[in-house]
């Protein structure tokens, strides 16, 4: 690293993030999806409370949702761009210039968190504005904070995917087909009292329902605390536990992308990939 | 001092041999021209010296470092120009040319920059609106903006227009004037006629051949061919060394030799003699391509 090094961190950012506003469709699943979302669900239950857990419908689900949109942003956004650029010989190209890869990497983490916080803002803003979510300033920090670890451990599992998947044909399919099922058995588009014991260890393991508890419990009014306890009693807002879960799941991904991480298209060398091992990462 | 010095340089993938001990000696300021034919090993010699990948066997040095390991301070110095056009579609020209830019220490004024690649009217022009020549001319303003030392350039004017190509040269003939080290592959013989200060041709992984533009293959020595055009002529009419390569149809005659003064000093003192008119006379070398055609077909 040299001192200038955090200046192209924030060039790289910048240049992710125009190429990103620049194409419509990825704007739209990141940041209109999760709206439509939430106006869905407030027309189709109305914004009463919600018996079994004394909150509005948009007081629930807006915070989840912001979660799902942030889960979009970065996991689902970088798979699929960073294998494109692979296939498309950019991350090829830029490795042939004085660019440092983790100056490069952290140019796409970054735009990816970036954006994610957009998606966060715009739907707790809407979700406040319109429907009368309620954001208490106690809670603040703690939530904060757990968009920050889990936006950057989603990030890691987007970059793990985009190093395993052969080509960017493949890297939507496999966004989609993890994230959405997960998202069932995490709480972001289904809340029901009796939910079988087997779909709540389910959604245990994985990290998206750690996140949605994360951040979206700093907005729950019937919980109490600032949220930096390790894990709350039945009334207590904690986040310390649900951190830890995502950190692991981040570390993880991110010590199998930077090992299994290429820079070369990958559609040449059907023949030898697997002799090619892997030395063949740059060959 | 050599620039660039090759050894002994092998690539095998899996089974195939693509390189196959190469020797190559690049000096400062000199502009080398890699030709040969699809598949003959030439993105994959360049690529090993631009740092791209990884070689089999074979000692390489550019610029005092071996590519493979010469990290950051490495490619601060080289300037890369890689056959497969690889561009962000929505972003505009100025704006690619100015980050790549900031990657390197030493750099180009980006709007000279984009004025010496002919895009000045496409400044502001998203990329993916950009046609294919104009692609690639940003592609040769990329692997410019770092001023290099030394700058690989892997089929740079595929699909230029015959002026853009002109105007390619032009730059590439400046930037050896300002004695920068070109390493260039290329399909077009006029363009390894026009730029290099050397060729070699390589064909199956080997050189073989290397030399002046000139020079290569025997060009200098290689027999010339005499031609022209007679009229109402027969074969025994003409002298002795211009009736085999007599065609009756269309009366030319061919003659090809190794000592074209001497044989046409015959010629023309026959003609002279016998009042006959040789039309449209002609003496020519073998053309590069010419050689290039019977060193790569020899192999085949
Ligand atoms: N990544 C790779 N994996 C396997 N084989 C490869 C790979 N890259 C090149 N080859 C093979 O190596 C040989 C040399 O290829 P190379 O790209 O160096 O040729 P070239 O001279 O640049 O050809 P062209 O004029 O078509 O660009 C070819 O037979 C090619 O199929
Ligand atoms: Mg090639």
């Amino acid at each position: 690293m040299r001192h200038r090094d955090l200046g192209l961190v924030l060039q790289q950012i910048r240049y992710q993030n125009r190429i990103f506003w620049r194409s419509p469709v990825s704007a739209f699943f990141t940041i209109a999806f999760p709206l439509m979302f939430l106006v869905l669900f407030t027309a189709l239950f109305g914004n009463d409370e919600i018996g079994s857990l004394g909150v509005t419908t948009a007081q629930f689900y807006a915070p989840a949702l912001a979660v799902f949109g942030a889960a979009s942003a970065t996991y689902t956004n970088l798979s699929i761009t960073t294998a494109i650029s692979r296939d498309e010989g950019i991350l090829k190209k830029i490795r042939g210039t004085p660019l440092p890869p983790s100056v490069y990497i952290a140019g796409r983490v970054g735009s990816a968190v970036w954006i994610a916080l957009i998606a966060v803002i715009i739907m707790m803003t809407i979700g406040s504005v319109v429907y009368g979510v309620e954001i208490r300033g106690s809670t603040f920090a703690a939530a904060a904070l757990s968009f920050v670890v889990g936006a950057a451990a989603f990030a890691a599992l987007g970059l793990m995917v985009a190093a395993l998947v052969p080509n960017g044909d493949s890297a939507p399919a496999v966004a989609q087909a993890t994230l959405l099922p997960t998202a069932f058995v995490s709480d972001v588009f289904i809340v029901t009292e009796d939910t079988p014991a087997w779909m709540e260890a389910l959604g245990n393991i994985f990290p998206l329902k750690h996140f949605v508890a994360a951040f979206g419990d700093a907005f729950n009014p019937t919980l109490g605390g600032s949220g930096f306890a390790w894990s709350g009693s039945e009334n207590e807002y904690a986040i310390g536990l649900h951190l830890a879960v995502m950190a692991a799941w981040g570390i993880g991904a991110a010590i199998i992308a930077v090992r299994y991480f290429k820079w070369d298209p990958q559609g040449h060398r059907r023949g030898s990939r697997r002799r090619a091992g892997r030395a063949g990462a740059n060959s | 001092m050599a620039a660039i010095r090759v050894r002994g340089l092998s690539k095998h993938y899996g089974a195939l041999t693509a390189v196959d001990g190469i020797d190559l000696t690049i000096e400062e300021g000199e502009v080398f021209a890699l030709l040969g034919p699809n598949g003959a090993g030439k993105s994959t010699t360049v690529e090993i010296l631009e740092g791209h990948r990884i070689r089999t066997a074979g000692d390489v040095d550019v610029l005092g470092f071996d590519p493979a390991t010469g990290g950051r301070a490495f490619r601060e110095r080289i300037g890369i120009v890689l056959q497969q056009t690889a561009l962000e579609r929505e972003l505009e020209v100025a704006e690619v040319i100015a980050t790549y830019a900031g990657f390197y220490p030493r750099r180009r004024d980006v709007d000279e920059v984009i004025h010496l690649v002919g895009l000045d009217e496409k400044r502001a022009a998203r990329i993916k609106t950009l046609s294919g020549g104009q692609k690639r001319r940003l592609e040769l303003a990329l692997g410019i903006v770092g001023d290099p030392d030394v700058i690989f350039l892997d089929e740079p004017t595929t699909g230029f227009d015959p002026s853009a190509r002109r105007q390619a040269w032009e730059l590439i003939a400046n930037l050896r004037t300002l004695g920068r080290t070109i390493l260039l592959t290329t399909h077009y013989m006029d363009e390894a006629q026009n730029l290099a200060d050397r060729v070699a041709v390589i064909a199956n992984g080997q050189i073989v051949a290397e030399g002046t533009p000139e020079s290569i293959g025997g060009r200098a020595e290689g027999a010339a061919t005499i031609t022209f055009v007679t009229e109402g002529l027969s074969r025994e009419q003409l002298p002795a060394q211009a009736q085999s390569g007599f065609d009756e149809a269309s009366g030319i005659v061919t003659i090809q030799t190794p000592n074209p003064t001497a044989v046409l000093n015959d010629l023309t003192g026959w003609a002279l003699e016998r009042g006959v008119e040789l039309e449209a006379l002609a003496v020519a070398r073998p053309s590069l391509e010419d050689i290039y055609l019977q060193l790569t077909e020899e192999g085949m």
